[in-house]
């Protein structure tokens, strides 16, 4: 799972108001990866299908994209999920929903499914825009899990090649690791001693992760790590709100138990609520 | 010197202070002890009961400082139902149980739970029970006792117990009535006389010394045996022998009721809430400025209730009119607890005959004293002051319990204050999708050396998820620099802005800051600074703007430093051009702003956007435009490594300053013109960069542009960024100078 490269471009299409963008978007990024997109459409193929789809990506046609459009039937979910398998794709381009009225921005439950179980990148865009945003500030997670240093290395990767400023390395800590509650004068010194020490070690281990990222891909941005104590999975998303990060880039996850359904980790309070761009490795 | 002798020592040292202060408490425990029994129907040796069983093992067991312990006014109104209906031996078995379940909140760490309940619900419930106290004691006060089924009805009858008063037959009953309207007059008075020797003695003990005076006066003097009528008088103080003779044994026989446990959860939570509040209270008088552990103090609040309950007693909770006497007397740690209930003891030991010839009256109208300041009008008026829906939520409470009972009182309250809220807010759905969800962020801003924290709330924040931000606030040392940011968040109530207003007084105190920004666009109905504060689609243009806590603080900056100040939006941002910052950005408008026009510095809150349509963002950024009388040339300094924001310049590269390798490492310094640049970048200049902290600093050729982030700055930034401001124009000025007249010569 650690992409090296993304090579197939892979984006499910809806024909709703955000199709341009969601295109362009994704064209503008399979251009910049030197990669072949993939536009997977579920439903019935039409004329007018075809000539909208075509008129939107002549200009990209020019610019050498290669590019597919698949039309399939079935269940999306599960026909998402193959024609990722079937493909080969590497990364995939979903367009997330806006709430109206409160112009916040949340996952489809579609898209949700897809996320969980696709085992390639996931790429959801909140605001895509059919004129470039530069992609200025990139916030990724730092997790002490055996996936971060893979998913770290992809942000860089993302980050050299979107010609990022800035990459903020953010470890969440959750309070159980702190393991001394704040009572009174005594503890909270305590825990505040404790928590610089965790800190310290935290930093430490990112450095390590930092350390094998290849040189060119630290050249020319400025990388930051920042460790957080609060709930793992939510403070991230927030971090990433308040300092209007472009792109954040999290670990996918790794169980699909019946539990997780009912106790919202790590990605699911990212999923609920879109902060900003969001890539799921 | 070991570390136990460290600590020993200090407390020897303070022992004599404590013990003093120990005694004052006592001489008020105990009338007070005695008259809330016997409000509560209990034999008022109960009180004195609970006031030393909780002295002593809250003193031991307890995690706060400086509190004293015994039985609470708000247990009364509880107390009466509960011996009504359950009768003494089973109030004393809930009383055990209600114990068992504080225990319980101690260990689950849910201490806290009276933060769950909106401020305004919890006034109105303390101001019922101050009416319940009133109403009952004010009848036996003008000696004119009476039996009614229901609180209402005793108050109501307050008139006709006071034309009842001056139409006593009795003339003894005459007498009771004078004895309780002086004692009244006493506690009224007592306060503003600011006599040194008279306020030695605390007014309760006053009122206990001049009656038994009078009582010894009448029998020595006069030869009769008392002029006040026997009913209406102390009688059965037992002695200490007889007290441990008939300890009431609890009778859990009726455990099984509803009714027992409806007494049991109402003893809870009175408890629990009434300490609490007082907890808090008292740590804010606390001279060494210690942080109590609630959760500590509420297990031995429960052991102690558990103990009292089994020996007579009543409920035993943090008491806030005696604490505070303690900290005045000088009360420094928990022995002057302890010291109270060891003086309460002695009293009963030698002058437990003596107690008996205290007129009721005179107790009661401590009573009906203390249930006026709970119930004062004042209060109301103050919630009504904050807001009408405050005033509502603040009567409705009020009503329900008096009428039905404290927890259906307490329980409606939460649930207009939810209505109200959705209300306001004008959607439904908005808490409950919320609830659940986190919507606090905090973290260390690690750019400073020194502890600096950053708070962010989403959504919203009222009552009902309040403990989530209270949880982070607590884990942050009180000496450190706090910037709560409400910008993401829509909804932030009353009970909210309270307590964090404590927060900042909290904070203010211990050498700490803690401001709270991103309200400033919240609209409110009055102008209380704990006025609940909300977002609303249309903002409301005409009415008087209600300062924020940031905004007053503004304006008196403003007045120290002689600047202008000016709160509202301005759309005359012209100045902000050529800017190399906002080339890409989208200025809206500029408030809060201070300004001197002749000096020519201007700092001011800026809110502007970044992109368009959807990918907008609306930012709001605190910064600091300065106009020196000089010639400057167009340049841009900042951090090295800084690069987000100087990317507008693309093609320029760093210009290194001679001799200063130093600061060209540090520095990024970009601008057109490099010589210009390098002519006017002087030693002078250099030094005062080299030895300040980290500004972004632009120059447009007219002005300069100091901020430092991209958010709004807390006050105590500001003043940092003004006075940075100043000394950078002055150093300017001063270095130009040189170096024109350098160049005349």
């Amino acid at each position: 799972m650690t992409p090296t490269n993304f090579n197939t471009i892979g984006i499910g299409i809806a024909f709703s108001p955000n199709l341009k963008a969601n295109i362009y978007e994704a064209s503008r990024l399979a251009l910049r990866f030197n990669a072949k997109l993939i536009l997977v459409h579920v439903g019935k193929r039409t004329t007018q299908k075809e000539e909208t789809l075509k008129s939107i990506l002549a200009p990209f046609k020019q610019e050498q994209l290669h590019y597919k459009v698949l039309y399939e039937l079935g269940n999306p979910v599960e026909v998402i999920l193959d024609t990722i398998k079937q493909q080969k794709i590497d990364l995939l381009v979903l367009g997330a929903l806006k709430r109206e009225k409160l112009v916040k921005f949340y996952v489809g439950s579609i898209a949700r499914k897809i996320t969980r179980q696709a085992n390639c990148s996931v790429l959801l865009l909140i605001k895509p825009s059919v004129h470039r945003v530069p992609c200025k500030h990139v916030v990724v997670n730092g997790l002490s899990s055996p996936k971060t240093s893979a998913t770290v290395a992809a942000s860089f990767y993302v980050s050299h090649t979107l010609e990022a400023e800035k990459i903020t390395i953010v470890e969440e800590i959750s309070q159980q690791q702190v393991q001394v509650k704040v009572d009174d004068d005594k503890t909270l010194r305590k825990a505040t001693i404790v928590k610089e020490r965790i800190r310290l070690r935290e930093d430490y281990r990112v450095k390590q992760i930092l350390e094998d990222i290849p040189a060119p891909y630290k050249e020319n941005v400025q990388i930051k790590t920042q460790s957080i104590f609060g709930k793992s999975g939510y403070s991230i998303g927030h971090y990433a709100q308040l300092m209007r990060a472009d792109l954040l880039v999290m670990n996918g996850s790794d169980k699909h138990t019946f539990w997780d359904r009912f106790f919202t980790h790590d990605l699911e309070y990212i999923l609920r609520e879109l902060p900003t761009d969001v890539l799921v490795i | 010197m070991s570390p136990k002798e460290k600590q020993i020592q200090p407390f020897l040292k303070s022992l004599p202070q404590n013990i003093f202060s120990g005694f004052v408490v006592s001489l008020i425990a105990l009338p007070l002890g005695l008259g809330l029994a016997m409000a509560s129907d209990a034999p008022p040796i109960a009180g004195i009961i609970t006031a030393v069983v909780g002295g002593i093992i809250v003193s031991i067991f307890g995690g706060s400082n400086v509190t004293i312990t015994g039985p609470g006014n708000g247990l009364v109104g509880v107390l009466i139902v509960a011996i009504t209906t359950l009768g003494l031996s089973g109030t004393y078995a809930a009383i055990v149980v209600s114990g068992v379940m504080l225990m319980a909140l101690g260990f689950l760490r849910l201490g806290r739970i009276s933060d769950f309940f909106p401020s305004s619900a919890i006034q109105g419930m303390l101001a019922a029970i101050g009416l319940i106290i009133l109403g009952k004691q004010f009848h036996i006060m003008l000696g004119h006792k009476i039996v009614r089924d229901n609180n209402l009805a005793y108050l109501l009858e307050i008139p006709h117990t006071i034309y009842q008063s001056f139409h006593h037959t009795d003339v003894s009953l005459t007498y009771a009535a004078i004895a309780g309207v002086a004692s009244l007059g006493i506690m009224i008075i007592y306060p503003k006389l600011r006599n040194k020797y008279l306020q030695m003695i605390p007014a309760p003990m006053w009122i206990v010394l001049l009656s038994i005076g009078f009582s010894y006066y009448c029998e020595l003097v006069l030869g009769v045996h008392n002029l006040i009528h026997p009913d209406y008088m102390i009688h059965d103080i037992p002695k200490v022998n007889q007290i441990i003779a008939d300890i009431h044994l609890p009778d859990f026989s009726g455990i099984s009721g509803f009714l027992f446990w409806d007494s049991v959860v109402s003893l809870a939570l009175i408890a629990s809430i009434e300490s609490l509040l007082s907890i808090k209270a008292v740590d804010k008088l606390d001279p060494l400025k210690r942080r109590s552990n609630v959760n500590k103090d509420i297990k031995a609040l429960g052991l102690a209730t558990i103990a009292s309950g089994f020996l007579g007693g009543l409920n035993v909770v943090t008491v806030i009119a005696r604490s505070s006497v303690n900290v005045n007397n000088g009360g420094s740690n928990r022995s002057a607890n302890f010291f109270h209930a060891f003086f309460l003891v002695v009293f009963i030991v030698l002058f437990s005959t003596q107690l008996t010839r205290i007129p009721l009256p005179a107790l009661m109208a401590i009573l009906v004293f203390t249930g006026y300041k709970l119930a004062s009008p004042l209060n109301a008026k103050e919630i009504l002051l904050i807001g009408k829906e405050q005033f509502i939520i603040f009567l409705v409470t009020l009503s329900v319990t008096l009428t039905v009972g404290l927890i259906s009182g307490i329980l409606m309250g939460v649930l207009v204050t939810l209505i109200i809220h959705m209300f306001i807010k004008r959607n439904f759905g908005f808490f409950f999708r919320y609830l659940f969800v986190p919507n606090v962020l905090m973290f260390k801003e690690e750019e400073d050396k020194e502890d600096s924290y950053f708070i962010s709330v989403k959504h919203f924040c009222t009552f009902l998820n309040y403990y989530k931000l209270k949880n982070k606030l607590e884990a942050i040392p009180e000496t450190a620099d706090v910037i709560l940011d409400f910008s993401m968040c829509e909804f932030v109530d009353h009970t909210t802005m309270e307590s964090l207003n404590n927060y900042q007084d909290l904070f203010s105190k211990k050498g700490g800051n803690f401001d709270i920004t991103g309200l400033d666009m919240h609209n409110t109905d009055s102008v209380h600074p704990f006025a609940l504060r909300r977002v609303l689609p249309v903002a409301k243009m005409l009415r008087d703007p209600n300062f924020t806590k940031r905004q007053k603080l503004l304006k008196e900056i403003a007045a120290q430093y002689l600047l202008n100040y000016y709160s509202r939006k301005r759309k005359e941002v012209e100045f902000l051009e050529h800017f190399n910052y906002f080339t890409t950005k989208q200025v809206h408008h500029i408030c809060n702003q201070l300004s001197n026009i002749e000096t020519g510095i201007h700092v001011f809150d800026v809110e502007y956007s970044e992109g368009e349509f959807i990918a907008k963002e609306v930012i709001r950024s605190t910064m600091l435009h300065i106009k020196p009388q000089c010639n400057i040339p167009t340049f841009t300094l900042d951090k090295e490594g800084f690069i987000e924001k100087v990317y507008a310049f693309a093609g320029f590269k760093d210009i290194p300053i001679e001799d200063h390798t130093d600061f060209s490492k540090r520095f990024y310094l970009k601008g057109e013109n490099e010589l210009e640049i390098q002519e006017f970048f002087t030693d002078d200049l250099v030094h005062f960069f080299e030895s300040n902290p980290y500004y972004h600093i632009e120059s447009n050729g007219k002005g300069i542009l100091i901020f430092k982030k991209e958010r709004l700055a807390g006050v105590k930034e500001l003043k940092a960024l003004l006075d940075y401001g100043k000394r950078l124009k002055v150093c300017i000025e001063t270095s130009s100078k040189v170096y024109s007249t350098e160049n005349q010569v």
